[in-house]
């Protein structure tokens, strides 16, 4: 029989309702296939019954005639960000560890009733708060991919970091990541997958931990843009439940995919072209230019002018909005509490947030909390907000110009883990090409692209207007057929 | 504007985060790092631009004035509510005490 893990979402969906597997000896495959991946960390927790109970599920709903969802019998992994009742949900902190949520978040929710099962929760930045995946509590995830004839570990980006990993290692099909400032794009530009951040509003907030709430938005990582987009559809729809979900119909993405991009145009932001991007990198976008006139596209330039400043006005809402959503770990209602002998309140609340938070949580709480104080807010955050309506303006008249964005989704391929650990800021210009579409609430996506002469994978990135995700994945499309991006990494582990 | 020992000491006071000496002075250099960097925002012209708040628009809703229509966010779960808190008592959530 063929390797089962070697498959994707829609391969796995059409296998189990053609009846050439079932969906309980997929799981079986990936359950083993994540148990023998110990030492790329990329779990938190297995949850190996979860998956089996699912496609069980699934394979008697077959027998029995019944009709199957959009992702039945695909067993995924699902981000230690989703609270998902009765199994341990911790956004990788110590502050969360032993936190058993008693319901299941919006998104999670729609995967299961779709056909999903879940493999286990997956490691992330701790609160999704990096861009290398070691911020975790749990410890360091480690990319599957090693430059060539090399040991030396590899980040798979931040923050969703085992998602990546994990979809990237074939130890699951796909899996959900969520996206505050390029956390699914990223990752997926440094271990050669797809990830969309849909509309901001598409997803429900509902019942995951929350880091900056203007800004975060679920999405799915997976090996194809058509697995994206079947996976998009499961998890996207209006939620009462988030007063900020978008109430609109979820369109039939993986339906109205088409690769034929006659009579589009395509941006490029010469904004983008900046230095300290690796010459790997341009190469590929020029190559990607190539490819999209190929499928139709006319390439246009646009401007961004204010895309130099997007960065630094992420760093002030995101841990503005951060030191607000954080202060809900208090050591009373959830979670750690650290009471030293005879303290009262307030101490308790300082220890427990002490022990609870690592180095980086608490550097962006206490920058958020100085943003917000008195006689700063003006001068910091209020001047931040306004920057960001000029982001997303820039924006606007762009897309009067062209109908979706082409632009790398990183400036440098992964690097080592621990490499870039001296300064904060060096890591945080991982997402410069990231944040412009997410402080403008627009849906983008990472396509893999080209191999740099490191072997290491390379990504390109499409925004689109508010509400085109079927845009972005077309385009994405016409992508992926040209690039014929097979590569995969050895395996080691 | 950069930010000193003692600065750093009254945020993560008002933080609620509980730093020693050894933390504060590692977090002082961190902190006015990434300030410094964030001022270049003072060279943008922001004349008549309002503040974003939020990136798509959208209304609040008004649901049905019916109790417990969704009863995942209704009420009477407190055995749920609790079932994560490190010391509840009596059906509350216990806490040291507030008043010296």
């Amino acid at each position: 029989m063929t390797d089962l893990t070697q498959l994707g979402v829609k391969d796995i969906r059409d296998g189990v309702r053609a009846g050439d597997f079932t969906a309980r000896e997929v799981a079986e495959s990936f359950n083993a296939a994540v148990a023998a991946a110990a030492s790329l960390n990329a779990f938190i927790v297995t949850t190996p019954d979860h998956a089996l109970a699912a496609a069980d599920k699934v394979d008697a709903a077959r027998a029995a005639g019944g009709q199957l969802g959009a992702m039945a019998g695909v067993p995924i992994g699902m981000k230690d960000l989703f609270a998902t009742n009765g199994v341990q949900t911790t956004a990788a902190s110590h502050i969360l560890e032993g936190f058993t949520p008693r319901y299941e978040s919006t998104v999670s929710q729609k995967l299961w009733d779709a056909g999903a099962g879940m493999l286990g929760k997956l490691n992330l930045d701790q609160f999704a708060m990096g861009s290398s995946n070691e911020t975790s509590y749990f410890g360091n995830v480690s990319s599957p991919w090693r430059k060539s004839g090399s040991n030396q570990p590899m980040s798979p980006g931040g923050s969703s970091g085992g998602s990546s990993s994990a979809v990237a290692a074939r130890i699951a099909p796909a899996a959900t990541g969520t996206d505050t400032g390029g956390s699914i794009r990223q990752p997926a530009a440094f271990t050669g997958i797809c990830g969309i951040k849909p509309t901001y509003g598409r997803c429900s907030r509902w019942g995951i931990v929350a880091f900056a709430s203007s800004l975060d938005q679920a999405g799915p990582m997976a090996r194809s843009v058509e697995d994206c987009a079947i996976m998009l559809g499961a998890m996207a729809g209006f939620d009462p439940k988030d007063s900020t979900s978008l109430q609109m119909d979820v369109p039939d993405w993986e339906a109205a995919l088409n690769a034929d991009l006659r009579g589009k145009k395509v941006g490029i932001p010469r904004e983008y072209r900046m230095e300290g991007t690796d010459q790997a990198i341009l190469d590929s976008w020029e190559q990607g230019k190539a490819w999209l006139k190929d499928a139709g596209a006319e390439i246009v330039d646009v401007s961004l002018p204010h895309t130099k400043y997007a960065l630094p006005a992420y760093y002030i809402v995101a841990p503005a909005e951060a030191s607000s959503n954080l202060a809900r770990y208090d050591g009373v209602r959830y979670g750690l509490r650290d009471l030293p002998d005879g303290s009262g309140l307030q101490d308790m609340y300082a220890a427990t947030r002490a022990a609870g938070f690592g180095d980086e949580v608490k550097r962006r709480i206490l920058i958020g909390t100085y943003v917000l104080s008195a006689g700063f807010y003006d001068a910091y955050y209020t001047q931040a907000q306004k920057v960001r309506a000029l982001v997303a303006r820039d924006f606007e008249r762009a897309f009067q110009e062209c109908d979706v964005i082409f632009a790398p989704t990183t400036p440098t391929a992964s690097f080592p883990l621990g490499s870039m650990n001296e300064d904060p800021l060096t890591m945080y210009l991982n997402d410069v090409f990231a944040v412009p579409a997410s402080l403008a609430g627009l849906p983008a996506m990472s396509v893999p692209a080209t191999i740099n002469a490191d072997g290491l994978p390379l990504g390109l990135q499409l925004i689109g207007r508010p509400f085109d995700e079927q845009g972005v994945l077309n385009a994405g499309l016409a992508i992926q057929q040209r690039a014929g991006f097979t590569a995969k990494p050895e395996k080691w582990w | 504007m950069s930010v000193d020992k003692a600065t750093v000491a009254k945020i993560a006071s008002l933080a609620r985060i509980r730093m020693d000496d050894a933390a504060l002075e590692q977090m002082v250099p961190e902190l006015n790092g990434i300030l410094q960097w964030v001022e270049q925002l003072g060279e943008v012209d922001v004349t008549g631009i309002e503040p974003m708040a939020a990136v798509i628009p959208n209304t609040l809703r008004l649901r049905a004035d019916v109790i417990d229509a969704d009863p995942l966010t209704g009420g009477g779960r407190q055995g749920d509510i609790l079932a994560n808190a490190p010391a509840a008592e009596h059906g509350f959530f216990g806490v040291p005490k507030v008043i010296e």
